[in-house]
């Protein structure tokens, strides 16, 4: 803890800079209604794609259900809030969204996640459809209609603190001992039994981590946009997400942040283009699976304690 | 017992449609070891093939399916060629990501091209409804009960009679040593392709004359269940794989008409899941031990 005290400082920092800047640009208007809804979109994709690079890059396990867990959340925010308007309720819903989403993660992954690659692939996305489909029917949910009115509890502060945090909880457990746990997994799971790493558990770990992060995306998704449907979380949306975390890198934070905002800015840009910008997207994905398959940081990642010591070493060698 | 003879008319004819799109996902699978994820949306290319052909080129239905057949077939080899060949040595994963990015391309560049819209397939052959015995059967179902059937055996015979058969099974057992005894590979592969989009693009033009109505979404859902009925057999087991889509297309129809239809995708969904738990090599396939 105190050898990266600096470190963390510096990152703090930047968060701290990053709020500064948006506030700033809203006081001055430069920011209005459509660019703060893009950066409210960034920010929700960013705490998405997190969740998703943690299953796909570091514990290597292939989920394609990451909608149907976004939908847990989205659904347990709107139902609740309607009720409770106020901002407790808005974070009792979220804290319950997060359970309900890990509860479903755990009874998904517990006989799937024994299944290699492609067959959790196919397996999640059943499991995310089955939950799509449950909403489509309960009369809670009010089946294909969706909710609507949902009250507005969010600001875009409150995505930006909530990215912060799950970013940092994130990462913090990717470079704890469990973190490293997950991270033998992907590379070689018998050399990791054999380690005495019981690969199972963590792999379901890193699953449920994931499905809790989708919980708290859709939460603020349905507390910002206001209205949902069961339409908004099918496979299209996982896709989505997925499309995030391999243009950015697969296993780098730094990567899904970079996609996410470009992505997100490339939208509203595109907005226009309709299907034709999906076209461009799915294009996208197969040239850099051919030519980059690693995405395009691969696993790279920004680091100030790296930073600081090339420029340490280059102002030694000026001396 | 009449509605159950209903049902099992009904559930046989769709799930002769599914068996014809699960052979092409088990053949590719055991072959290449990859879940084709765009396979759904060849046979949406071969149900617009139909369409075109049958409005535009006033073809016969014989003609447009055999048409749609050689479309898909060239489709299913394009793919191979351009999208998964130079994958064909990376992580199953990357080449999973790429089929996903196919399957994504292809909707919605046919969704750009011609309208999202649903249009209503050409009816060449008028319907007609046989009564046997209290049972309603048309001759569409009968159709595509006959053509299913008769292309199941046909694809049985190339892979077990011909030699490009030979060639297939014994790259699909061991692509290596397969190489070593002189089989091309590329071209192995290509005809696997080939011939798998070729059912695709048959089952295309039968659904488009069962339920009379095509978009370019359609191929999505009857894609994941193909697949399932893939697994369901024995993903690699041709034979596997139309049990396993009658079995589907049963199940399917059961669910309908016990009035739970609109839980139908989610209970097939459920079974993939308790299958994968309970039997995850499927009904005819083959337990395969991991070795360090």
């Amino acid at each position: 803890m105190k050898a990266n005290f600096k470190y963390n400082l510096a990152w703090l920092g930047v968060m701290v800079l990053g709020f500064v800047i948006i506030d700033a640009c809203e006081f001055l208007g430069i920011i209005n209604t459509f660019i703060e809804n893009m950066l409210v979109t960034m920010g929700i994709n960013i705490i998405l794609a997190t969740g998703l690079n943690l299953i796909i890059g570091f514990s290597g396990q292939f989920s394609l259900g990451h909608a149907g867990f976004m939908a847990i959340g989205a659904y347990a925010t709107g139902i609740i809030t309607q009720n409770i308007a106020t901002p407790l309720g808005f974070y009792l819903s979220m804290g319950v969204g997060i359970i309900i989403a890990m509860i479903a993660a755990l009874i998904v992954g517990i006989p799937t996640l024994r299944l290699r690659g492609d067959y959790l692939a196919i397996a999640t996305m059943g499991a995310a459809e089955i939950i799509r489909i449950l909403i489509n029917n309960f009369k809670i949910t009010n089946g294909a209609a969706g909710l609507f009115n949902i009250p507005p509890l969010v600001t875009w502060v409150t995505v930006y603190v909530l990215m912060c945090l799950t970013t940092i909880i994130t990462v913090n457990f990717i470079h704890s001992r469990n973190g490293r746990a997950i991270m033998s997994v992907r590379e070689d799971e018998i050399a990791a039994e054999a380690m005495g790493i019981n690969t199972t558990r963590w792999k379901l770990a890193a699953f449920v981590f994931g499905a809790g992060t989708a919980a708290i995306g859709g939460s603020l998704h349905a507390a910002y946009i206001q209205t949902i449907a069961p339409g908004d979380f099918n496979i299209m949306a996982s896709i989505a997400i997925l499309i995030i975390v391999v243009l950015g890198g697969v296993g780098s934070i730094t990567g899904t942040f970079v996609a996410a905002m470009v992505l997100g800015a490339l939208d509203t840009i595109l907005q226009n283009f309709g299907t034709l910008r999906m076209i461009i997207y799915a294009l996208a994905l197969i040239l850099i699976m051919i030519f980059k398959p690693a995405g395009l940081l691969g696993n790279w990642e920004f680091s100030f304690k790296r930073l600081s010591r090339r420029l340490r070493k280059e102002s030694a060698i000026h001396e | 017992m009449q509605t159950i003879g209903q049902q099992l008319i009904n559930g046989l004819s769709l799930g002769s449609i599914y068996a014809l799109l699960a052979l092409g996902y088990t053949m590719v699978y055991g072959i290449i070891k990859l879940i084709n994820f765009a396979h759904g949306d060849i046979y949406m290319l071969g149900a617009f093939w139909g369409y075109y052909a049958i409005n535009g080129l006033h073809f016969n239905f014989i003609l447009a399916m055999l048409s749609a057949m050689v479309f898909c077939a060239l489709v299913g080899v394009l793919i191979e060629y351009f999208a998964y060949r130079p994958l064909r040595n990376s992580p199953r994963i990357t080449a999973l990501i790429t089929a996903i990015g196919v399957s994504f391309l292809l909707e919605n560049g046919m969704t750009y091209l011609f309208s999202a819209n649903a249009r209503s397939f050409p009816q060449v052959i008028r319907t007609v409804t046989y009564h046997v015995a209290g049972l309603r059967i048309s001759n569409i179902q009968l159709l595509i009960l006959g053509t299913a059937c008769f292309l199941m055996l046909l694809l049985e015979l190339i892979i077990k009679r011909t030699k490009m058969g030979k060639a297939m099974r014994a790259v699909s057992v061991d692509p290596q040593a397969a190489q070593l005894v002189g089989i091309n590979l590329n071209h192995t592969i290509s005809f696997t392709f080939a011939l798998g989009s070729a059912m695709a693009g048959a089952a295309g033009v039968l659904i488009g004359l069962y339920y009379n109505s095509i978009d370019p979404l359609m191929g999505m859902t009857p894609g994941i269940k193909a697949f399932v009925a893939a697994v369901i057999g024995g993903i690699g087991s041709v034979p596997g794989a139309s049990l396993g889509g009658f079995l589907i297309g049963l199940l399917e129809t059961g669910v309908q008409a016990v009035g739970l239809s609109a839980y139908k995708d989610a209970v097939v969904y459920f079974v993939l899941i308790v299958i994968l738990l309970v039997l995850p090599a499927g009904i005819f396939g083959k337990k395969t031990k991991e070795k360090v």
